[in-house]
C-alpha cells in the first residue's frame, strides 16, 4: 500500500509564494484587450461591431470599453485594422467601484469609503468566504476550486471557504443570477452576520454579459446586492481571484482605475 | 411549404403519430439507441425529431414527425426520452400524451414564463415566480426522515437541490432537482449569426468549452459543407484531448477527496492545474476558449513540441494513477458502490465513461469519427461491473489514452492552413455536429437560414447522466453518496443549459 503521507512530503511544497514572490501561474494566459487610443482611427467602429457582448461603445468617435461586459474573447483584437485593440496579459481587474471598469471614467471617492476600508482591514488576516453559484457555466467554480489546489493554496493567505453563511465575511457570487436563484441568493446574504461583503465574480455576475438577454438570463448583481468588489473575467483566473480577495482586505492595491491598467 | 433541407450523416424516416410507437419498437429491436429528441417550429409547423445511432454503422437514423404538437409519449418504451419530452413540454409548449412522469422539469414548480420560450411564436417575457418544493413521490413510514440539501450546499459546488428520504443511513429515495441554473442557452442562439456564435457554445459548460465549441462548429460546417484543413483537424484533437486530460485529473482529485485520501486529492488537483497552465501557455486560455471558429481555428498553435512539454505530466500522472490503484482504503470504498446495470444504462441513456463502465462499448470518436480521430490509434476502455470502481477504471484508462492521443497528434502535425475559405450559403440548411466529451456524448443540431441560426439543440452528456444517476442511489446508504456522485463526474451547467 502506498505511503501517501511520505509521497506528499517527498514531493515538497507545490505552492507558489505569489504575490510576494514566485510565479502567478498565468504565463501566456490572455487578459482583457488593451486600447491604444493613439492608433485608433476615428469613425471606424469595427471593434464595436465585433464585440458579441456590447462591451464597446462609440463616444465622440472613440471607443469606450466597459470591461465589466468583456468576456476576453479577443475578437476586437482580431478585427481592429489599426492594431489599436491589443492582446494583453492584464487580468487583475478586481475593482471597488463598478465605474472603474469603464474606460476613461473618473474615479469617485466617498466618505463611506474610509469606513469600508477600516472594516475590510480588520479582516486582513482571516477572511471566510461563502460561495454561491447563481447560474454560472461552471468555469468560475472551476477556477474558484483551483484556489484550494496545492499551487495557489489559498489557506496560506488566511482565506478560507466556509459551508455556512453564518460564519462568512464575504459572499462570492458567480453567474448572472437566474430567476430561481434570486431569492436563494438574497436569503444567503441575509443569513450572513455584519459586516459582510459581496464580490461579483466573473463577467456574468458583474453585468450579466453575455447572459443578460432572453427569458432566463440575468443582469448580474448591480441591482440585487451591495457589491464591494467587481471582478470581470470569463472566467477570472485564480491569480485574478486572489488579487481581488487581497484587494478586498486591503492587502493589495487596485490595478484598474477608469478602465486603465496601472503598470 | 418550404423545402426541407437534409441532415448530414443521417438516414431520414418520416413517421406519423400513429406509427411512432411501432417504429420506435422496431428500432429498439434492431439494437438502435435513441440519442436525443428535440422539437422545432418550421414556420407554423411543429417538427419533432428523434436521433438514433445504429449498431456498427456510422450513419445515424433520424425519425421526423411533422405537423402536430400533441404526440404520444415514448417514455414508457424508451425511458431515456422522458426528460427530452418534459423539456419540450416546458419550453416548446408541446404536449406528450400518456407521459409516466408528467411533471415540470426545466421550469420549476412555482415559476412560469408568459409564452413558451421555444414555442410557436418564439418566446416573450421573463421567467419569474416563487420557490415551491418539487413534485415528489410520497414516502410514508416509521422513522422516515426527509432531507432537503441545497440549492446552496457546502463547499464550492454548482447549484442544485437534492432531496433524500432516508432511515438512519439507508436512502429510500433520492431526487436531484436541477435547472436552477437554466439560462435558456438554446434560445440565446436563435437569430444570431452562425459564424459568430462559437463564444456562446463555449459558455454552455465551462469545463467542456472546447468540446462544445467543436461540436457546434462541426454542426455548422456539416450544414454548409465545409472541409476543415488537416492541420486544423489535428489541432482540434489536441485542444479537446487537453480538455479531457484536465477533466480526468480533476475527477481523480474529487474522487480521492470523497474517499478522504487527502494527498491523493491534492495531487489530482495539482495535476489538473498543471494541465491548465500548459493549456494557458500553449493557447492563451486555461479553458481552451476563443480558439475554434467555423472552418477551422482562429489562429495557429505551435503544438509541435507538446510531447516534450507533457513529459513531467505523463510521468507524475502515471505514478499517481498507480498509487491510487494500490490503495486499498480508496478502492474499498469504490468496489460495489453505486452499481448501474447494463440494461439500466442503455434504457435510461447513460453516456461516456458511465456507460462504458456498465458494459456499453460506445465512443463517438471511434463509432462516428470526426476531426482527425480516424487517423489516430486509441483504445476505448470498457468494464462490465457498473460500480464506482469500474467508472474510475474507465476514466483512468481514458486519461492514458488522452495522453497517447496528444503525443500522436502533435507528432503528426504538418505545416498548412488552419482554416478553410468558404462563402456563407443563402437559404436553409441543417447540420449535426458531435463530440465525445470527457463525460460522454455531446450533440449540436442546428438549423440555419441565410447565415442566421433558427434553432440550436444541445444534447449535453450531463443531461443524460443526471437522469441515470438517481437509479444508483435509491436503496444505498448516505456514507457512499458523495463517493458515488464523484464517480459519475457530473456537471450541472451542461445539464441545465
Amino acid at each position: 500500500m502506498p505511503l501517501w503521507t511520505w509521497t506528499g512530503l517527498k514531493a515538497g511544497k507545490a505552492a507558489t509564494r505569489w504575490p510576494q514572490s514566485g510565479p502567478d501561474g498565468q504565463e501566456g494566459v490572455l487578459g482583457m484587450p488593451r486600447l491604444n487610443i493613439d492608433a485608433c482611427r476615428s469613425g471606424c467602429d469595427l471593434c464595436v461591431e465585433s464585440c458579441p457582448t456590447q462591451a464597446i461603445h462609440q463616444v465622440d468617435g472613440e471607443p469606450v470599453i466597459d470591461y465589466g461586459r468583456c468576456i476576453v474573447c479577443q475578437r476586437c483584437v482580431e478585427e481592429c485594422p489599426e492594431g489599436a485593440m491589443q492582446s494583453s496579459y492584464d487580468w487583475a481587474f478586481g475593482v471597488r467601484q463598478r465605474s472603474d471598469l469603464i474606460w476613461s471614467s473618473a474615479l469617485e471617492s466617498s466618505a463611506a469609503e474610509d469606513l469600508r476600508k477600516r472594516i475590510a482591514a480588520s479582516q486582513r488576516r482571516s477572511l471566510h468566504i461563502r460561495h454561491v453559484d447563481a447560474g454560472s457555466c461552471n468555469a468560475c467554480e472551476s477556477e474558484i476550486s483551483a484556489l484550494d489546489n496545492p499551487f495557489y493554496n489559498l489557506h496560506r493567505l488566511g482565506i478560507f471557504f466556509t459551508p455556512s453563511p453564518r460564519f462568512a465575511d464575504l459572499l462570492m457570487v458567480t453567474g448572472p443570477v437566474t430567476a430561481p436563484m434570486h431569492d436563494v441568493l438574497l436569503a444567503t446574504w441575509e443569513a450572513m452576520p455584519e459586516p459582510r461583503s459581496v464580490m461579483a465574480t466573473g463577467t456574468c455576475a458583474v453585468s450579466g454579459a453575455p447572459m443578460d438577454e432572453g427569458y432566463a438570463g440575468g443582469s448580474g448583481l448591480e441591482d440585487i446586492l451591495p457589491v464591494d468588489i467587481w471582478l470581470p473575467g470569463c472566467p477570472p483566473n485564480p491569480a485574478a481571484l486572489i488579487h481581488a480577495l487581497l484587494l478586498l482586505v486591503e492587502r493589495m492595491p487596485q490595478k484598474v482605475t477608469g478602465g486603465q491598467y496601472a503598470r | 411549404m418550404n423545402m426541407h433541407s437534409p441532415m448530414n450523416h443521417c438516414s431520414l424516416r418520416a413517421v406519423t403519430t400513429g406509427q411512432l410507437a411501432a417504429v420506435a419498437q422496431e428500432c429498439l429491436d434492431q439494437q438502435m439507441r435513441f440519442l436525443m429528441a428535440w422539437h422545432d417550429w418550421e414556420g407554423q409547423q411543429c417538427v419533432v425529431r428523434y436521433l438514433l445511432s445504429q449498431k456498427d454503422n456510422p450513419e445515424f437514423v433520424l425519425l421526423e414527425l411533422r405537423g402536430t404538437d400533441s404526440i404520444p409519449s415514448l417514455a414508457a418504451l424508451v425511458p431515456l426520452l422522458g426528460w427530452y419530452e418534459r423539456e419540450m413540454q416546458d419550453l416548446g409548449g408541446l404536449h406528450f400524451t400518456g407521459h409516466p412522469e408528467p411533471f415540470p422539469l426545466i421550469i420549476h414548480e412555482g415559476f412560469s414564463v408568459s409564452q413558451p420560450p421555444l414555442g410557436i411564436n418564439g418566446g416573450s417575457g421573463h421567467l419569474s415566480g416563487l420557490y415551491q418544493p418539487p413534485t415528489m413521490p410520497e414516502v410514508q413510514g416509521d422513522q422516515v426522515q426527509d432531507l432537503y440539501w441545497g440549492p446552496v450546499r457546502a463547499d464550492v459546488v454548482e447549484t442544485a437541490e437534492f432531496h433524500y428520504s432516508y432511515i438512519g443511513e439507508a436512502i429510500l429515495h433520492y431526487h436531484p432537482r436541477l435547472f436552477f441554473k437554466h439560462r435558456g442557452m438554446e434560445a440565446r442562439f436563435a437569430g444570431q449569426d452562425a459564424q459568430r456564435s462559437v463564444y456562446l457554445a463555449e459558455r454552455v459548460s465551462g469545463v467542456g468549452s472546447a468540446c462544445h465549441a467543436l461540436a457546434y462548429c462541426q454542426a455548422v460546417e456539416n450544414a454548409w459543407g465545409i472541409e476543415v484543413p488537416p492541420r486544423a483537424q489535428l489541432l482540434r484533437v489536441i485542444i479537446v484531448e487537453l480538455e479531457r486530460l484536465y477533466n480526468h485529473f480533476h475527477y481523480f482529485g474529487q474522487l480521492s477527496k470523497t474517499t478522504t485520501l487527502k494527498v491523493g486529492a491534492a495531487t489530482g488537483f495539482l495535476m489538473e492545474e498543471k494541465v491548465k497552465q500548459l493549456a494557458g501557455e500553449l493557447t492563451g486560455s486555461r479553458y481552451l476558449r476563443s480558439l475554434l471558429r467555423v472552418g477551422g481555428l482562429r489562429r495557429d498553435l505551435q503544438a509541435e513540441h507538446l510531447a516534450h512539454a507533457l513529459e513531467p505530466i505523463i510521468d507524475e500522472g502515471e505514478a499517481y494513477l498507480d498509487r491510487l490503484q494500490q490503495t486499498a482504503t480508496h478502492l474499498d470504498r469504490l468496489m460495489g458502490t453505486g452499481i448501474l446495470s447494463q440494461n439500466a444504462a442503455f434504457d435510461q441513456g447513460a453516456t461516456g465513461p458511465v456507460a462504458r463502465a456498465s458494459g456499453l462499448d460506445r465512443d463517438l470518436r471511434r463509432d462516428h469519427p470526426y476531426a482527425a480521430y480516424q487517423k489516430l490509434r486509441f483504445n476505448v476502455p470498457v468494464r462490465q461491473k457498473g460500480d464506482a470502481m469500474a467508472r474510475s477504471e474507465v476514466r483512468a484508462e481514458s486519461l492514458r489514452e488522452a495522453i497517447a492521443l496528444l503525443v500522436q497528434a502533435a507528432g503528426r502535425l504538418k505545416a498548412g492552413p488552419v482554416h478553410a475559405q468558404y462563402d456563407v450559403p443563402s437559404g436553409a440548411q441543417q447540420g449535426l455536429g458531435w463530440a465525445e466529451t470527457p463525460r460522454g456524448t455531446l450533440i449540436y443540431a442546428v438549423r440555419i437560414e441565410d447565415g442566421r441560426l433558427q434553432r440550436v439543440k444541445i444534447k449535453s452528456p450531463s443531461f443524460s447522466n443526471w437522469r441515470v444517476f438517481p437509479l444508483t442511489v435509491h436503496g444505498t446508504n448516505m456514507m457512499d453518496y458523495a463517493i458515488n456522485e464523484a464517480s459519475f463526474g457530473l456537471t450541472i451547467a451542461g445539464c441545465d443549459r
